[in-house]
C-alpha cells in the first residue's frame, strides 16, 4: 500500500509518527534530492553534505508539514533554502562560486570529452550569480516549469522568466569571450 | 545561443549518482532522528521553517479554495487563475481523474477529524514493506519531477478514502486537546479552534515555545490582496503579530541574549479583563572571537535616494547593525552627493548616540557627481586600520556608482588593490528602477564582499548581520515559555495563538524537547487576556464545591519562565521573572500587536471579542501606528479595510 501512497500522505502519516512512511518518503526522494543538491552546489562533496543535512533536519521540519504545497515543492523549498544557508555560511559570494572550482578540479583525472563538457558547465554556472543558479538548478536541472520554481523559490514568475533570460545573456557574453560564435 | 542554453540543460542533468556510503550513512541519520523526535513525546512543532513567502501558486491555490464557498467578488481574476480554477474545483466533484495541482487540496480535507497519534497498528504491518532496502529507489533525478507527482495525484481520491478510515476510528478524546495532548501535527492543528479559557486553579501553568515564523501573514495579505478572505486554517495570531517589528528594550551585553518585557493593559476588546503582553528581544550578538571592525559608510545622497524605501531604510538599517558592534569597532561615514563628505570622522561602535545624530544629519538632495566618495571612504579607512583589524566600505546606493572613477576597469582595479592592502567592498542596493545589479556584483566580488539587495528591514537585518557575523546565526536554541498564573490574581486566562505550539507542562524542563529558535535582533511576542477572581470577565462559574479561594498573599499576577539553550548545547539556561500589574506602560507596540491579535480573532471567529468588530481594530491599529517607518502598519490597516469589506 505504502508503495502507492502519494508523498503527501507519508509526509502526514510520518509527521504523526508512522516510521515505515518516513523511511519510504526518504527512500523515495533521496536521489533526487542528492541531484538538486549537486545542481546547487556543483560540488560532489558538498552535495552529499548539504543532502545528510537535510535528511538529518527532515523528521523536525516535517512537523511543520502543512499540507500547502505539493511535497515535491516542499523538499525542495527546503533544499534551496539549506544550500543558501551553506553559502550565507561561506560568508560571500566570491567564496560560493568556489564549489564550482573545486568540482572541476576534482574531476580532472577524467577522460578528456566528458571533461571538457564538465569544464564548460562548471565555467558557465559560476559565471552565475548564485540566484541565477538556484534558478537554473530548478528549471533546466530539475525541468521544472518557471512557475513551479517560482513557487519554490518564493519569488514571482516574471522575476524567474526574467532571470532566464539574464541566463540567457550571460551565456552568451561567454559564448562571446570564449570566441565561439 | 540556444544551443548554449541546451547545452547547460543537459549538462546539469547528468547529475553524478550518489555514493552508497553516503546516502546510507543520509539515511540512517534521519531514521535515528525521527525516532529520537517521536520518542521526546513530540513536543511542539520546531520553528525551524524559514519564513516563507507565499508563492504565486500558493497564493493562488488559497484564493481557489476560499472561491468553493464564497462568491465570486469583482472580475479581477485572470483567465490563467479561471483556468486553475476549474482544474481544483473538479475533484473535489469527485472527478477521480484530475491533474497534479488539486492533489494538495484534496488531502487537507481529509484532515478534518482531527487524528490522534495512535498509528502504531498501521506502522507495523507495513514496515517490512518500508524498510529502506525494500523501498523502491526513485527514479533517476534528471526525470521531471511533475510527470510522476502527476501519476500519483490521479491516485490520490482512493488513496485517501482507503487511509482514512482507521484514523477515524481513534479521532476525537480529551475535552481540551490544545494544551493536554500532544501536537499529532500541525495540519490538523492549523484548523483546530483557537485556545479555550483556562481555570487557573484547575490548570495554572500554560506552556508553549517559541515562534518567529511568519508565514502565515504572508498568505493572509496575498489572500486579501487578492480579494478573497483567507481561510481560517492559514491564520495563525502568532505569526501575525511577530510579523512586525517591536521597539522592546534591547538585551543587555553580557546578559543572556534576549530579553523579556512585560505589558499589563486592559483588553481592548473586553473592558473586565485585562492583556499581557510578553515581549522577548532577541540580542544582536557579535562573534566573540572576530577581529575588530573598521566600518565606512559610503552613503549615496542624491536626490533620487530621497524615497522611503531608500534613503530611510537605509538610514534603519544601518542603526540595526549598530548594537551588534564590538566597542573596539569603529565606523566613519562619507557622504556622496552634490559634494563627497565626512559625514562622520572615525567614531568607536560604543559612541552610538554620536553615529545615530550623524545619520539623522544625512539628506538626499542634489545630483550624484560624488568624484572622490570612494576614494575618500578609503582615505577614512586607512586612518581606522591596525594591524589585525578588519577594514570594510559599506557603499549603499540605488544605482549611482558615480563614485570618482568613471572608468569601470579602473574602478575595479582600484577596489582590488585596496582589498589586497586590507579593505573590503560592500555593497549595498535600494529601492528600485535604478539598481544595476550587475555592477553592484562585480564591485562586490572585486571587494571580498557581498552585494545585497535591501527592500524592508527585514532583509537589512539579515543582511548586515550577516555581514559583520559571517553567519546569521541563531542566538537561542529551544526556546519555550512557561507561565504560571497566581489563582489569587488570575482566574482565567487564555493564550491567544499559539495554538500549533503548545507544549507539555513537563517538556519545559526537558531538555530533549525541541522548541522554536530565536535568531539575531528578532522579536517574539506573546499575548495572554486575563480575568481576575469575580470579575465580570470570567466565562466559567465558580464551582458550587469548589476549592477555598486562594489567599491573597502577593500582588504578582503570575511567574514567567523562560528556558533556552546557547546554540549548539545541549543544556538549557532559565530566566525567571514575575508578572505585576503594574509592569510596563500600554506602548504603541503593546496595543498595535493587540490589534493584530484582534485582527487574527476576527478572521477566525472571534469567539471572544463580543461587540468588538473592524472598526474598533482599525481604530485602535490607527492610534498605535506610531513611526512605521517602512508602512508594515500601515498595510495592515489597510489589510484589516479589506478584511472588512469583504466581509459585509
Amino acid at each position: 500500500m505504502l508503495m502507492d501512497t502519494p508523498d503527501e500522505m507519508l509526509a502526514r502519516a510520518a509527521a504523526q509518527g508512522d516510521r515505515a512512511a518516513f523511511a519510504t518518503l526518504l527512500a523515495r526522494h533521496y536521489d533526487r534530492l542528492h541531484g538538486l543538491c549537486w545542481r546547487l552546489t556543483g560540488s560532489r562533496t558538498e552535495a552529499e553534505d548539504l543532502t545528510q543535512d537535510i535528511c538529518a533536519a527532515l523528521p523536525s521540519k516535517l512537523q511543520g508539514w502543512r499540507g500547502e504545497a505539493r511535497f515535491t515543492t516542499w523538499l525542495y523549498r527546503i533544499a534551496v533554502n539549506a544550500a543558501h544557508d551553506l553559502r550565507r555560511r561561506q560568508a560571500t559570494r566570491a567564496k560560493a562560486a568556489l564549489g564550482w572550482g573545486d568540482w572541476e578540479l576534482a574531476r580532472q583525472d577524467e577522460i578528456a570529452v566528458e571533461r571538457e563538457a564538465q569544464d564548460w558547465l562548471a565555467t558557465a554556472m559560476s559565471s552565475l550569480s548564485p540566484d541565477l543558479r538556484d534558478t537554473v538548478a530548478l528549471t533546466l536541472g530539475e525541468g521544472l516549469t518557471q512557475g513551479e520554481a517560482a513557487e519554490i523559490l518564493g519569488l514571482s514568475e516574471g522575476t524567474v522568466a526574467w532571470r532566464m533570460s539574464e541566463v540567457k545573456k550571460r551565456l552568451k557574453a561567454m559564448a562571446k569571450a570564449e570566441g565561439m560564435t | 545561443m540556444t544551443d548554449d542554453f541546451d547545452r547547460l540543460a543537459s549538462a546539469l542533468k547528468a547529475a553524478p549518482p550518489p555514493e552508497p556510503g553516503a546516502k546510507e550513512a543520509a539515511l540512517r541519520l534521519a531514521m535515528e532522528n525521527y525516532d529520537r523526535l517521536q520518542a521526546s513525546a513530540a513536543g511542539a512543532r520546531p520553528s525551524l521553517d524559514p519564513p516563507q513567502k507565499a508563492g504565486f501558486l500558493t497564493g493562488v491555490l488559497a484564493m481557489l479554495k476560499s472561491l468553493a464557498t464564497r462568491p465570486i467578488l469583482a472580475a479581477t481574476t485572470s483567465a490563467a487563475a479561471l483556468g486553475l480554477g476549474l482544474v481544483v474545483i473538479l475533484p473535489q466533484m469527485q472527478a477521480p481523474t484530475g491533474p497534479a495541482l488539486p492533489a494538495a487540496p484534496e488531502p487537507a480535507l481529509m484532515a478534518e477529524p482531527e487524528p490522534v497519534p495512535a498509528p502504531p497498528a498501521r506502522a507495523k504491518a507495513a514496515a517490512p514493506e518500508a524498510a529502506p532496502e525494500a523501498a523502491p529507489m526513485s527514479e533517476p533525478a534528471s526525470e521531471a519531477p511533475m510527470a510522476d507527482a502527476a501519476g500519483i495525484a490521479a491516485e490520490a481520491p482512493e488513496a485517501v478514502v482507503g487511509m482514512a478510515a482507521p484514523e477515524t476510528v481513534v479521532g476525537m478524546v480529551a475535552p481540551e486537546p490544545a494544551i493536554l495532548l500532544p501536537e499529532p501535527n500541525t495540519e490538523a492543528f492549523a484548523s483546530a479552534d483557537p485556545n479555550p479559557v483556562k481555570i487557573t486553579a484547575e490548570q495554572p501553568v500554560s506552556t508553549f515555545s517559541a515562534d518567529v515564523d511568519t508565514a502565515s501573514w504572508s498568505i493572509l495579505r496575498s489572500s486579501l490582496n487578492a480579494g478573497q478572505l483567507p481561510p481560517a486554517e492559514a491564520v495563525r495570531i502568532e505569526e501575525m503579530v511577530n510579523y512586525f517589528p517591536y521597539a522592546y528594550p534591547a538585551p543587555e551585553p553580557g546578559a543572556a541574549p534576549f530579553r523579556p518585557s512585560v505589558t499589563v493593559m486592559p483588553t481592548p476588546w473586553n473592558a473586565d479583563t485585562r492583556l499581557v503582553v510578553i515581549g522577548l528581544q532577541g540580542a544582536m550578538p557579535a562573534v566573540a572571537d572576530r577581529p575588530p571592525l573598521n566600518l565606512v559608510f559610503l552613503i549615496d545622497t542624491s536626490g533620487s535616494m530621497d524615497e522611503p524605501s531608500k534613503l530611510p531604510l537605509l538610514k534603519q538599517s544601518l542603526r540595526l547593525m549598530l548594537p551588534g558592534l564590538h566597542p573596539e569597532d569603529q565606523v566613519a561615514i562619507v557622504a556622496y552627493a552634490g559634494s563627497a563628505g565626512t559625514v562622520l570622522p572615525p567614531t568607536p561602535a560604543s559612541d552610538r548616540a554620536t553615529i545615530s545624530e550623524a545619520l539623522d544629519r544625512l539628506s538626499a538632495g542634489g545630483a550624484t557627481a560624488g568624484a572622490e566618495g570612494l576614494a575618500l571612504a578609503y582615505q577614512e579607512a586607512a586612518k581606522m586600520a591596525a594591524p589585525g583589524e578588519v577594514s570594510r566600505v559599506i557603499l549603499a546606493t540605488d544605482g549611482d556608482f558615480n563614485v570618482g572613477l568613471s572608468d569601470p576597469e579602473a574602478l575595479k582595479d582600484f577596489i582590488a588593490r585596496e582589498r589586497d592592502s586590507g579593505t573590503y567592498l560592500s555593497v549595498l542596493g535600494f529601492g528600485r528602477g535604478n539598481l544595476d545589479d550587475a555592477t553592484m556584483q562585480a564591485l562586490a566580488q572585486t571587494g571580498n564582499g557581498t552585494a545585497a539587495y535591501i527592500d524592508t528591514a527585514n532583509e537589512a537585518r539579515k543582511v548586515l548581520v550577516d555581514q559583520l557575523t559571517g553567519a546569521l546565526f541563531p542566538i537561542a536554541d529551544d526556546v519555550k515559555f512557561q507561565v504560571e498564573w497566581n489563582p489569587a490574581q488570575v482566574a482565567e486566562y487564555r493564550l491567544i495563538g499559539y495554538e500549533t505550539r503548545a507544549l507539555n507542562r513537563e517538556d519545559f524542563n526537558n531538555d530533549k524537547v525541541d522548541a522554536g529558535e530565536i535568531g539575531a535582533g528578532l522579536q517574539v511576542t506573546a499575548l495572554y487576556e486575563i480575568a481576575a477572581p469575580g470579575s465580570p470577565g470570567l466565562k466559567n462559574d465558580p464551582l458550587r464545591y469548589g476549592t477555598e479561594p486562594v489567599p491573597m498573599t502577593t500582588d504578582e499576577l503570575g511567574f514567567l519562565r523562560l528556558r533556552w539553550k546557547a546554540p549548539g548545547e545541549a543544556e538549557s539556561q532559565l530566566i525567571e521573572q514575575p508578572i505585576l500589574p503594574s509592569d510596563g506602560a500600554p506602548s504603541e507596540d503593546a496595543r498595535f500587536a493587540a490589534a493584530v491579535a484582534g485582527m487574527g480573532q476576527l478572521l477566525t471567529g472571534g469567539t471572544y471579542l463580543g461587540n468588538w468588530g473592524w472598526d474598533q481594530a482599525i481604530a485602535l491599529a490607527e492610534g498605535s501606528k506610531g513611526d512605521d517607518p517602512w508602512g508594515y502598519r500601515a498595510e495592515a490597516i489597510g489589510l484589516m479595510r479589506m478584511a472588512q469589506a469583504l466581509e459585509r
